[in-house]
């Protein structure tokens, strides 16, 4: 996953030599008494999920014994917070705060831009999106020039944080910036950085993501699936990804989400879609026709026929589904007869499952009389309802979408009768 | 356009002997781009396809001169000392066709192109076509595919899919009218161009009457666009269609740069802004016949 928890962000801050609080991490109850007596004070018990806004959610807590951890502990691990399982939790010393302030880096892909942004405000603590602008200083780098530490104490200046902390501040940031870097990260946070009573800096919380293409330079962070999404991936997304790890020919993409109809829905189409631009082309017609899309896979770039059918496997193991969609709405210069050849097998042990299926296929481009005539051929034999579609085609999302609602609702009430 | 390709333009092809750079280059070639030369490490004094292969940049342009052109078949992982190596041997164009690069070494080579003065088109982006001129990249597929589909013309074309920058110039050639250049800006979540880097090539270009371009959410290519049009800069009609209306923010869509992040980049803001800068912005690409003989029948668009 690309996304880091907490405590694995806070051990490339150690790296970095960044000050983070005391602490480790947990997976029992005995484990995080264990820390908290090692850390002699209160401390702080946070659930490691990767998900924002976890105090809110009741998944930080404070204990003032060990004993009491463990207690806190034993409560935390096993539940679910924000649909996600809390498998470890943070013990770490409780800071004296006095002051919270806020650290990030982004990426800035506009024309005018293309580079890394630093961000840093004195209102920490809060998402940066409800920090007015002008308490944020910001700082587009140069990356031939690199980043200074003249540079971050320049931020840090700008809104005024006093001179008793002003280096310690510039070294955090320029510590972020060499993680940032080093890691290959799109998006990396310190929020809050903690000021605490007794004039130290820290970093309070971390939020890092890695960039899919850099992940593969560590191996080191342990990422499972790298690959960008606002949830963590689910088993389908997993075995996807293996499949996608172990064949680099072409793209097998599969990722299953939340798609929501405006107003009635009349159906779930599980959804096999060609080359990025083509494959969301299919779902805006479906979605125009109140039919849902429970995931969005992609395969092109010219992929064999074992990666399609196994795509197409994956698409049909979804539960619920009311029809097959491949929205083949491109012109593809790939050759498509290794697509023909790898939906005709997924359907051949798919369709005698399920009588009179909805099915509809467009294919279009390169080779595709001939993939059209595999496709024909395989599947004249099977009780479903299938419809083939070439290059006339290749833009009637609406047309194809219409039709595809026609035979869900066919085939559903069949089903009730 | 003569700015991007031309019959003469001296092109060099880096990785040429791996299995993309092989095959591309003969494609290129074969639609009469006047490929020159190629680079492998360890590879020199081979031929691919006739084409001689150098060591190093450095050694082809000591034996053939400047070039203009460096398309680029690399793994995203070796790409930047590809690219700066072709920046020290005073290349000013650049087409990258190359995915899965990182994200940094994306900034550095984009920062760098820009201090030498150079333009980049990628990465991620499989480059473009002009009819009748030849390919950088592969663009078009097939020689076969090409040539059938790519029908010389007056609409210009950009997108931000590669599938789709082969499917336009197709459904266009089916609706009785032809292309001028085509051109994918790439798929990686930093691009060295972007719409509003591109247009104005077309606004210069003789060739091209009318724009026909295919975006995506996430990012700001669109929005940037109707900048460039607001401001005055770009005076040519522009038809568009901008797909995704339905992503849920956060999420991929099989390509780096279609995320919607933090409350931009959705299709609906971006409809609104293109919109308000008078262009027309398509419900379905299944308008795109009818829109260019409107254009047409107005006097803005030649058919041959």
């Amino acid at each position: 996953m690309a996304r880091l928890q907490e405590h694995e962000g806070k051990a490339l801050f150690k790296i970095a030599k960044m000050p983070i609080p005391q602490g480790a991490v947990a997976k029992t109850p005995a484990e995080a008494r264990q820390i908290a007596e090692k850390i002699g004070k209160p401390v702080v018990i946070k659930v490691q999920i990767w998900a924002g806004g976890r105090g809110k959610a009741g998944g930080v807590k404070f204990a003032d014994t060990p004993e009491e951890a463990e207690k806190i502990a034993a409560a935390l691990l096993g539940m679910t917070i924000k649909g996600l399982l809390v498998e470890a939790v943070l013990v770490e010393e409780k800071l004296d705060i006095a002051k919270e302030y806020y650290a990030g880096i982004i990426v800035n892909a506009q024309a005018d831009a293309r580079c890394p942004v630093v961000m840093f405000s004195t209102e920490g603590g809060m998402d940066i999106e409800s920090v007015p602008a002008d308490k944020i200083a910001m700082m587009n780098v140069d990356v031939i020039r690199g980043f200074k530490i003249y540079d971050a104490l320049n931020l840090a200046n700008k809104v005024k944080v006093p001179s008793a902390h002003i280096t310690q501040v510039a070294r955090l940031i320029l510590g972020l910036y060499e993680t940032f870097k080093n890691y290959g990260a799109r998006l990396i946070e310190i929020n809050p950085m903690v000021i605490t009573k007794d004039g130290k800096v820290l970093a309070g919380d971390c939020r890092i993501s890695i960039d899919d293409s850099s992940a593969i330079r560590h191996p080191e962070l342990g990422i499972s699936v790298a690959r960008e999404s606002g949830t963590p991936p689910t088993e389908l997304d997993k075995i996807a990804w293996w499949v996608e790890e172990k064949d680099l020919r072409g793209t097998c993409y599969f990722a299953e989400m939340n798609n929501q109809i405006q107003g009635e829905c009349f159906g779930t189409i599980g959804y096999h879609g060609m080359g990025g631009g083509g494959a969301m082309l299919g779902v805006d017609g479906l979605n125009k026709q109140g039919l849902r899309v429970p995931d969005f896979a992609d395969t092109s770039g010219n992929p064999p026929a074992s990666k399609v059918y196994r795509a197409a496997k994956l698409v049909f193991s979804q539960p619920g589904i009311d029809g097959y969609m491949l929205g083949g709405f491109m012109a593809a210069n790939q050759e498509q007869w290794h697509h023909a050849h790898g939906i005709v097998k997924a359907l051949r042990e798919e369709l005698p499952k399920r009588p009179g299926f909805p099915v509809m296929l467009l294919l279009a481009g390169n080779k595709e009389k001939e993939s059209l005539e595999i496709l024909r051929e395989g599947t004249k034999d099977l009780n479903a309802r299938i419809r083939i579609y070439g290059g006339e085609r290749v833009y009637d999302t609406v047309g194809l979408a219409a039709e595809m609602k026609e035979m869900v609702l066919e085939y559903k009430k069949e089903r009730k009768g | 356009m003569a700015i991007l390709l031309t019959k003469t333009t001296k092109v060099v092809v880096q990785g040429i002997t791996g299995r993309e750079g092989s095959m591309r280059a003969k494609f290129m070639r074969r639609l009469g781009t006047n490929v020159v030369a190629g680079v492998t490490p360890g590879r020199g004094g081979e031929e691919v396809d006739g084409i001689p292969v150098y060591n190093t940049v450095k050694d082809a342009v000591k034996n053939h001169g400047l070039f203009d052109v460096s398309v680029t078949f690399i793994p995203g992982t070796g790409l930047k000392d590809a690219v700066f190596e072709a920046l020290d041997a005073d290349i000013k164009w650049l087409v990258m066709p190359v995915e899965r690069v990182p994200l940094y070494d994306i900034l550095e080579m984009v920062a760098y192109g820009k201090q030498k003065g150079a333009m980049l088109l990628g990465p991620g982006s499989i480059g473009l076509n002009t009819p009748g001129i030849g390919a950088l990249g592969w663009l078009g597929g097939s020689v076969e595919f090409a040539n059938r589909h790519f029908v010389p013309g007056h609409v210009g074309v950009i997108s931000r899919s590669g599938g789709q920058s082969g499917t336009l110039p197709y459904v266009i050639a089916q609706a009785g009218f032809g292309v001028s250049t085509v051109l994918h800006v790439g798929t990686e979540p930093v691009t060295g161009m972007s719409f509003s880097d591109v247009l104005p090539l077309f606004q210069d270009d003789p060739d091209t009457d009318v724009m026909a371009i295919f975006g995506e959410m996430g990012g700001s290519h669109e929005e940037e666009a109707a900048q460039l049009v607001q401001s005055g800069k770009f005076t040519k009609p522009i038809i568009i269609y901008v797909s995704g209306a339905w992503a849920p923010a956060g999420m991929k869509f099989s390509h780096a740069s279609a995320i919607v992040e933090r409350g931009s980049g959705s299709t609906q803001d971006k409809i609104t802004r293109l919109r308000e800068a008078g262009i027309i912005v398509m419900d379905n690409p299944n308008e795109i016949p009818g829109r260019l003989k409107e254009l047409n029948q107005q006097g803005k668009l030649r058919v041959k």
